[in-house]
């Protein structure tokens, strides 16, 4: 049976039979990097690209359909086309942040791609506290955001990254919480345990309304985590031109660009993981014949399907909901949503205690 | 509201007011000096003529003509208020605070025919650049770079 | 307008001091919300507006000083450029005046073309103002969905009148030709197509949560303030002020047929939002009800070549999309006015906005904003 573990098996094996241990290592690393930023290149040109079309399709249009069948190379057209742009960078802006800050951006966002497990057994970094990490690394892109409204010496850019840090601190705790939920379930932060852990069925199936509610949260709160419609008030254009990138072009704003979209991949991954069980396929406990059916899907497609329907729910949300007002979004948060994955949260270690899960 | 009786109540506030039944509209000519006075009393008093729905001025080369058309959401009766003023220095007092619709209009007014609207709360310009010289709608103003005439 | 230092100074203003700091921003003359080149200038206390000031003049085009020099018959075609949304309507306007002036009977044929094509004029305009509205608000879609609507009228405009945005169809005396052959089956073919796609919208746009708690309650005008700043069309109808020049003082055969005059008393934005959706019911069953008895007869009075007005002066109002278009000419008995004066209703419906958002939140201008449905060349002329 096709399987990505047995590839990355053989090249570590060979890698270790043919040279010293630290040369190997060394070796690994290098090609986990040009991976990293393979994937971080085309899964930008991907996402950017099913944007436009799902948009397209919502809208009752076409969307690109110039460039290569389809218009499957638009997104390599537009990225040419940035990449040849003048990256301007405005005067009496802090010059030093102003560059800095999109490179910060970009880099939580490749961080964040290590701990994420792509398919049975490959995944960069299998890291002890996987899901503590996520939760700390993905707050720091709104350094990254806060600096670049305040370095553009534009008052759109800094009203944009207020709006931006007060969201993003917020949702922050329901993201957290609902993440909590699989925790207290699984018993483990290590992604590959709450991915074996869901073995026998997703954690959505076993765990009773409450993960539902908890997986609800979650998609409300990476929403607005990644600044999204109806949440994208950092951007939001008919108020703020562009929010915190206004005063960005070219390959810099490219970079913030493909940022948003590395993000929505990955809050997608992880909630894919947590809840809809990672690459793990549809098993249903103690229906052997079922699950051995399933098993003969390779675990990588099943862990694309669950992350790309969740990407399409997210997009689907921006094409049909207008945007909330600031003081409306904060009181969502702690009015509403914080409360609720609180109780959640308790219910959720009631049923833990008790064993009432399946 | 007939125009007899509206005649009759302006009469009784301003005996200099003149009449004019010639158009769709009660025409009343009044003097500009007493013009303040009697918008307050044709907006709250019997007439309720409260919506100004068109402020406008007119320059006869030897004057200009303020004239405010004024109509009652109430009694559905309107009038035209007539003033004449002088052109070398237009001055007529404000009505923005009794319909605040005048504000722009009066603003609009200022800058295109050069009247200058007295106690107007901000009287600058709306439309044309702040350093721009000339009244446009003037009838003796001339644009020889952006020529409009045919 | 602002130099570079006074941007500055603003900046660190906020940061020093939250309370005392005033920020001001420059929304326009290019920005998203503004659907065109208004410029406001907005002092913001952090999100909350203290204060806006329009400044207007960047597509100003003294439209009123051109017309004085172009006769009766030109300057009609000039109106179809003020307010491009409803230049069917504004047409008509000058066209009315002018036939005051002249006292030129209209054939009814004429009259029944007139009132068509100002319904489809004004579905149109509704039609993208409520995807534009939308699309203040930060939803798109609406807006294709809308303009698939539009297209079908700007498709049957342009059969007839041969253009699709600035038609001058209207001439003094009646129409400048007659209608399309096909033009009954395709504003049948457009109303049924309207009727079922319009629910659409509501589900969309109307019965969301975010769009209700976006819009009801904000950027609030009261009748009375609604009536002092000289709001006409569907911004005073929304504060319940009962305006609508097809009522008041019917004009080109409006008293004959049978419509509501919509009214809300919220004066908040989403009652401008329900305003103006009822407003196209309404004016499909004013189309309904002249689409197949369009009387046989000329489409044009017999006229004059040269039109001149006696000396005098003429006033008329109309009922555009955005409310109440005046149009006061003064002759004095030439081939040309002496003196023309639009009375746009943009323009005062803009002069309220300060009033409406003082102390909202930065979404809530756009929000207010957009229902005020402003049309930059018909503020500027």
């Amino acid at each position: 049976m096709f399987s990505l573990a047995h590839i990355t098996q053989i090249i570590h094996d060979w890698l270790y039979s043919s040279f010293d241990p630290t040369l190997a290592l060394i070796i690994e690393c290098a090609i986990v990097i040009l991976v990293a930023i393979g994937i971080f290149a085309v899964l930008g040109l991907v996402l950017v690209l099913m944007e436009r079309k799902v948009a397209a399709h919502i809208q009752i249009r076409l969307g690109p359909n110039r460039v290569g069948p389809g218009g499957m190379f638009q997104t390599v057209a537009d990225t040419l086309k940035l990449i040849m742009k003048e990256g301007l960078t405005p005067d009496l802006a802090d010059k030093f942040l102003f560059n800095l800050a999109p490179f910060l951006v970009m880099i939580v966002a490749m961080l964040l791609l290590a701990p994420i497990a792509f398919a049975k057994g490959v995944q960069i970094w299998d890291i002890n506290i996987g899901v503590l990490y996520i939760s700390a690394v993905s707050s720091l892109s709104v350094i990254g955001i806060l600096m670049a409204g305040w370095a553009s010496n534009n008052k759109y850019s800094l009203l944009g990254a207020m709006r931006s840090g007060a969201q993003i601190v917020s949702y922050e705790l329901s993201a957290g919480f609902s993440i909590l939920t699989i925790v207290v379930l699984t018993g483990s932060l290590r992604l590959s345990d709450i991915i074996a852990s869901q073995e026998n069925g997703w954690w959505i199936f076993k765990g009773h309304i409450p993960v539902i509610i908890a997986f609800i949260l979650f998609i409300i709160a990476a929403t607005a985590e990644t600044n999204r419609a109806p949440f994208d008030l950092a951007e939001a254009e008919s108020e703020l031109t562009a929010g915190f990138h206004t005063e960005y072009s070219g390959m810099r704003f490219a970079l913030f660009f493909l940022a948003e979209y590395i993000n929505i991949f990955i809050v997608c991954a992880i909630g894919a993981t947590l809840f809809l069980g990672g690459w793990m396929p549809l098993h249903i406990g103690g229906w052997e014949g079922f699950n051995h059916l399933m098993d003969y899907i390779p675990s990588s497609f099943w862990f694309i399907g669950k992350t790309f329907f969740l990407i399409f729910l997210i997009m689907w949300f921006r094409w049909t909901f207008p945007r909330l007002r600031v003081d409306q979004l904060l009181n969502l948060e702690w009015k509403y949503l914080l409360p609720i994955s609180l109780i959640n949260l308790l219910l959720v270690t009631v049923i833990a205690i008790m064993g009432w899960y399946f | 509201m007939q125009n007899e009786e509206i005649k009759e109540y302006i009469i009784s506030q301003e005996p200099e007011a003149k009449f004019d039944e010639t158009g769709e509209w009660l025409n009343v000519i009044i003097n500009p000096l007493s013009w303040r006075l009697l918008a307050e009393k044709l907006k709250h008093a019997d007439l309720q003529l409260d919506y100004l729905f068109c402020l406008t001025c007119i320059d006869w080369k030897t004057h200009l003509t303020m004239v405010y058309h004024l109509t009652s959401t109430k009694y559905r009766h309107s009038i035209v208020i007539k003033t004449d003023i002088n052109r070398t220095a237009p001055q007529i007092e404000t009505v923005s605070d009794i319909w605040r619709t005048a504000e722009f209009h009066e603003r609009e007014v200022f800058e295109l025919f050069g009247v200058e609207f007295l106690h107007h709360p901000d009287l600058r310009k709306l439309i044309l650049t702040d350093d721009f010289e000339g009244y446009p709608l003037r009838k003796d103003f001339e644009d020889p770079i952006n020529m409009i005439k045919l | 307008m602002y130099t570079q230092t006074e941007i500055i100074k603003d900046t660190t203003q906020l940061n020093s001091n939250g309370n005392e700091g005033e920020l001001v921003i420059n929304v326009g003359p290019q920005h998203p919300a503004t659907h065109g080149v208004l410029h406001l200038v907005i002092t913001l206390n952090g999100e909350t507006i203290k204060k806006i000031e329009p400044h207007l003049g960047y597509i100003h085009r003294s439209i009123e000083k051109m017309c004085e020099s172009l006769t009766y018959r030109q300057f009609i075609y000039v109106t179809s450029r003020m307010d491009y949304l409803s230049a069917h309507i504004n047409n008509l306007a000058c066209a009315l005046c002018v036939e005051k002036g002249m006292q030129i009977e209209v054939p009814e044929r004429a009259q029944v073309i007139r009132i068509l094509m100002s319904e489809l004029t004004r579905i149109a305009s509704h039609e993208l103002w409520v995807g534009a509205m939308a699309m203040d608000l930060g939803a798109f879609t609406p807006f294709f969905y809308t303009f698939r609507e539009r297209e079908v009228i700007n498709d049957i405009m342009e059969q007839t009148c041969g253009a699709r945005l600035t038609m001058n169809y209207m001439v003094p005396g009646g129409t400048m030709y007659d209608l399309h052959p096909d033009f009954q089956n395709r504003v049948k073919a457009f109303i049924i197509q309207f009727t079922s796609k319009v629910t659409e919208l509501e589900d969309l746009i109307a019965n969301n949560i975010i769009f209700q708690n976006r819009t009801k309650g904000v950027g609030v005008l009261s009748a009375e303030d609604a009536i002092s700043y000289g709001c006409t069309g569907p911004v005073a109808r929304g504060s319940g002020v009962s305006c609508d020049i097809r009522k008041i003082q019917p004009y080109s055969g409006y008293e004959k047929v049978s419509f509501e005059e919509v009214l809300e008393p919220a004066g908040d934005s989403y009652a401008r939002y329900l305003i103006r959706i009822r407003e196209m019911y309404q004016s499909i069953s004013i189309i309904e009800q002249l689409i197949d008895n369009i009387p046989e007869g000329d489409f044009q009075a017999k006229t004059k070549a040269v039109l001149k007005l006696p000396k005098g002066e003429f006033y008329t109002r109309v009922e555009t999309a955005r409310g109440e278009l005046g149009v006061y000419i003064v002759s004095e008995g030439g081939t040309t006015p002496y003196r023309i004066k639009f009375r746009s209703p943009g323009f005062s419906n803009l002069s309220a906005l300060n009033h409406m958002v003082k102390g909202s939140k930065i979404g809530d201008l756009m929000a207010t904003m957009g229902t005020l449905d402003l049309v930059i060349p018909d503020i500027d002329r």
